[in-house]
């Protein structure tokens, strides 16, 4: 419990306290409030917030726009090809991001296949990918899944004897909609748009690859890394990241809490059968949005056999050489990534079943502000913590390591076992809660002792959950950029994500780097194939908060 | 509104290739209490749903004070129902879930205001218009869900098993308080339920179905005091049934021969209630002989040869419930049970007492025999 409390508060709680600190205080380091002050005074700041809240609003309007008829169809009706469509949805999540935004320039950027065609055919070109724009593109094509999912399960969740009552005083279509389902599944609905909020402004690698710095992430990784470690901006900046995706958050438990109210255990909703004209055209809506949110896919795979392509609707020539570059000459950044990520994802799943354990189990005073710290991470982006950990580690030899902990590649899997541990708690929280406390005392009543009712009873039990929990902490870490790109201490020393950053900087490397998404994309679909096997049906409780 | 009639006709209804309902003939009148009775899984609730529109039947009529609803969706049935979960929205107050129907038929304001206050208290239940479902107890909850289903005034009143979330003191007032209500707003009420007790203090008539059939309808002495075969006659109450065979079919009698060789006479009163399939019982048939618990008699000793009238027994079981005693008897391998009213002064048997049990012929039912 001590041990473990030290490493939370040593990993998460001090770095953005430390953060705070500096944000907070004058070279006396007395406490003062200058340095915010001093953001708001200047413009490039203000329109970095402003543009952060604006297009994090935008992401999560457009994501409602497209996830919303989806989620209602999905729920509501039996069709041929339905688990086709809930498969294809959760595709855009195994893609980053910045690998999209990449994908994405080369079909609908300034010179890319659409905008050729326009050219061609118009005489005009439509900007998609000039700046904010492209950023709200780009992560509302990632990011829709998660409203999607989080409305489609608690569209499902609604006691369909609630609709029924409706309907039987006089109620039904679109008013039914308007007065008893639209009500009871918005909390849902809402709590995913939180959370699709503060994804959206965690997010650093979109706007870098875009190369739109105008929002907080970017600046706050900007002003650290060329500015330096000592810029009091920079870490000002981190603190308002915080300060968003904390109230985004808070909000979002509010939401969920009220949302407990309406899961009844009685009867499952009924399903309809789509027939006739309705089937054509929810085809039609469906063709179109997956169709769009799956450019990116199509895109990186193609560039990933490109040896040129540049100023042409497709690649002129193709090549496997991109794939042998990343996989025979410089194959560290798979293979870090592997080791990182699986060690991040063990850390996790040892980590969230000893708090689980702890919070449901015991009564140890403190179990709580265990869990409240285990939980900070989802509202701390990631340049926000990779920033504390620079401050924090960096200049002193960390025991056992033989120099400083932000030298070693141990930092990167720090980061991630810490980034990722509020969803690695959830799932074996949940898991255990499960497990009834009268079936493990039914066993000891038999004869089982603590060790053997655990090995024999609990952990059959909850080891599906745990496993999830892992794989989500794998599928998320493989693509992470934002504390990746801080924290690498040496080039062959880093992940996946980093490569591909680095590849994508010069026009020569963009295969590569492509070929490198591609891997991604893979390690990140095998991991949620998994997780889906683990989870069964309930495949969308993973991406719950 | 005025109480309406309604009329089923051989109305199906299959998932599948499974029947969940077959072949329901149902009139039930104005201002009945009709209660659907029947195991878990008979198709009761079913029935219920297809009334209310929520399923459609695969075959037959729905009709509705003479007009058939077939095509009609839920909402312009005007049929009320109570869901066996209330179903109450978590997220509007009481005062709002009994005042939906109203606004749903666009009543105005005030008359909203005065109808919601009037069925709240016609249920006991003035005072919680602001609360939320969530903040009411199981009782409450109920009286919300029947107030806002009785405030639109259904021409039909359905109830699913409304009292079985309830504990079993409650239920039985409720019980009460539903017959009342019901007798006082002449409503025609259909009512789901598994519970026989319940069934039988409140309907004006039964209809006992059995995987998805109705097997006998009727007034509920009829039912309790003629079952039309083994089934009705173990589920309603409880039932010895002893194997036998017909010798003779006479004009309002039967001579039946049990296993034990005795040959006895039972009269044949006239079943209206019987489905007219039924066919009548022919010489040789096996059958069933019914005889409920509360009319076998008890003596002393066992002993003595059996004679017809008398069977000899040990007790297996004793159970003493203050108004009555339950025994369990062994007789020549099979457990007779037998109810002993007002026990008061009289003998207390015990395990392994031997007595013999007696009954009147009067007390028999001839079944025809379709369990095993």
């Amino acid at each position: 419990m001590a041990l473990l409390l030290a490493i939370l508060i040593a990993f998460i709680l001090y770095p953005v306290l430390s953060v705070l600190s500096v944000s907070l205080s004058d070279d006396q380091s007395n406490l003062t409030l200058l340095h915010f002050a001093n953001f708001f005074r200047r413009p490039l700041f203000r329109e970095a917030l402003w543009n952060t809240l604006w297009s994090g609003l935008l992401v999560v309007v457009f994501s409602a726009v497209l996830a919303l008829p989806l989620a209602y169809v999905l729920a509501r009706y039996e069709f041929r090809g339905k688990l086709l469509l809930q498969t294809a949805a959760t595709l855009p999540l195994v893609i980053p991001p910045f690998v999209g935004a990449v994908a994405l320039q080369l079909i609908l950027g300034r010179s890319g296949v659409v905008n050729l065609l326009l050219l061609d055919w118009f005489d005009l070109s439509i900007p998609f990918m000039e700046g904010l724009t492209g950023v709200v593109l780009v992560q509302t094509l990632h990011f829709f899944p998660f409203i999607l999912l989080n409305t489609v399960v608690s569209l499902a969740n609604i006691d369909s004897s609630l609709e029924e009552a409706a309907q039987n005083l006089g109620c039904h279509g679109l008013r039914l909609f308007r007065r008893v389902t639209l009500p009871l599944m918005l909390p849902g609905f809402i709590a995913g748009s939180l959370l699709t909020f503060i994804r959206a402004i965690d997010d650093l690698g979109t706007p870098l690859m875009l190369n739109y710095k105008n929002l907080l992430a970017p600046q706050a990784y900007l002003r650290i890394t060329t500015i330096g470690m000592d810029d009091v901006d920079g870490y000002v900046v981190c603190v308002a990241l915080v300060v968003l995706s904390l109230a985004a958050l808070l909000a979002a438990r509010k939401y969920l809490s009220l949302a407990e109210y309406a899961t009844l255990q009685r009867a499952a909703p009924v399903t309809r059968r789509l027939q006739g004209k309705t089937m054509v055209i929810v085809w039609l809506v469906i063709v179109l949005v997956l169709g769009i949110s799956l450019l990116p896919h199509i895109g990186i795979a193609v560039l990933s056999f490109a040896k040129v392509w540049s100023f042409t609707l497709l690649p002129s020539t193709y090549t496997l050489g991109n794939y042998h570059e990343i996989l025979f000459r410089v194959p560290h950044f798979v293979i870090n990534t592997l080791i990182y990520t699986l060690l991040a994802a063990a850390l996790d799943i040892v980590l969230g079943a000893t708090i689980a354990f702890l919070l449901l189990r015991t009564r140890v005073p403190g179990r709580n502000v265990l869990d409240a710290i285990a939980t900070m991470p989802l509202a701390i982006p990631g340049v926000v913590l990779a920033v504390g950990y620079l401050r924090v580690f960096h200049g002193w030899d960390f025991p056992g390591v033989g120099g400083p902990l932000t030298s070693s590649w141990l930092i990167l899997v720090i980061a991630y076992t810490m980034r990722r541990l509020p969803y690695t708690v959830r799932a074996c929280y949940a898991a255990l809660q499960q497990v009834h406390v009268s079936l493990e005392e039914s066993a000891q009543n038999l004869g089982a002792n603590r060790f053997r009712t655990f090995i024999k009873i609990t952990l059959p039990m909850i080891g599906g959950g745990l496993i999830a929990g892992g794989l989500i902490a794998f599928i998320t870490s493989c693509v992470e950029l934002a504390s990746t790109i801080m924290l690498v201490p040496r080039i062959e020393l880093g992940p996946i994500s980093y490569g591909i950053y680095l590849y994508m900087q010069s026009p020569l490397g963009r295969g590569a780097g492509a070929a490198l998404g591609v891997v991604a994309i893979l390690l990140v679909s095998a991991g949620t194939y998994l997780t889906h096997r683990v989870f069964g049906g309930r495949a969308g409780s993973a991406f719950r908060i | 509104m005025q109480a309406a009639e309604v009329r089923l006709e051989k109305v199906g209804k299959r998932y599948g290739d499974q029947w969940v309902v077959r072949n329901v003939d149902l009139h039930v009148q104005h201002g009945e209490f009709f209660t659907l009775l029947g195991p878990s899984g008979c198709g009761k609730t079913t029935l219920l749903r297809i009334i209310a529109g929520f399923a459609q039947p695969d075959e037959g009529l729905v009709c509705i004070d003479g007009q058939t609803v077939n095509q009609m969706p839920p909402w312009r049935r005007n049929v009320g129902l109570v869901f066996q979960s209330y179903a109450l929205w978590p997220h509007l107050t009481v005062f709002d879930n009994v005042a939906f129907g109203l606004r749903e038929r666009k009543v105005p304001r005030d008359e909203i205001s005065r109808r919601v206050r009037a069925a709240l208290e016609q249920v006991d239940l003035k005072g919680t218009e602001g609360r939320r479902p969530s903040q009411l107890s199981g009782g409450q909850q109920q009286r919300v869900a029947l107030a806002r289903t009785l405030v639109i005034q259904p021409r039909v009143l359905l109830l699913d098993e409304p009292l079985s979330n309830l504990d079993a003191k409650l239920r039985v007032e409720m019980r009460l308080e539903l017959q009342i209500l019901q007798r006082d707003l002449g409503l025609t009420t259909i009512y789901v339920t598994h519970d026989q007790e319940e069934a039988l203090a409140l309907s004006t008539r039964i209809a006992v179905i059995n995987q998805g059939q109705i097997v006998q309808h009727g007034e509920p002495r009829a039912i309790y005091e003629q079952p039309c075969n083994d089934f009705v006659a173990s589920f309603i109450g409880q039932a010895n049934l002893l194997p036998a065979t017909v010798d003779e079919v006479l004009d309002h009698s039967l001579r039946v021969t049990m296993e034990n060789g005795v040959t006895i006479k039972i009269a044949m009163p006239p079943m209206p209630s019987m489905p007219s399939a039924a066919a009548p019982f022919q010489p040789g048939e096996a059958v069933r002989l019914s005889v409920r618990p509360e009319a076998i008699q008890l003596s002393d000793g066992g002993d003595q040869a059996s004679d017809g009238k008398r069977i000899a027994g040990k007790i297996v079981a004793s159970a003493y419930q203050g108004a009555f005693v339950e025994y369990e008897i062994a007789v020549a391998g099979k457990t007779f049970k037998a109810r002993v009213g007002n026990p008061k002064g009289k003998t207390l048997y015990r395990r392994g007492d031997e007595v013999s049990l007696n009954f009147a012929a009067e007390d028999l039912v001839v079944v025809p025999k379709t369990l095993e």
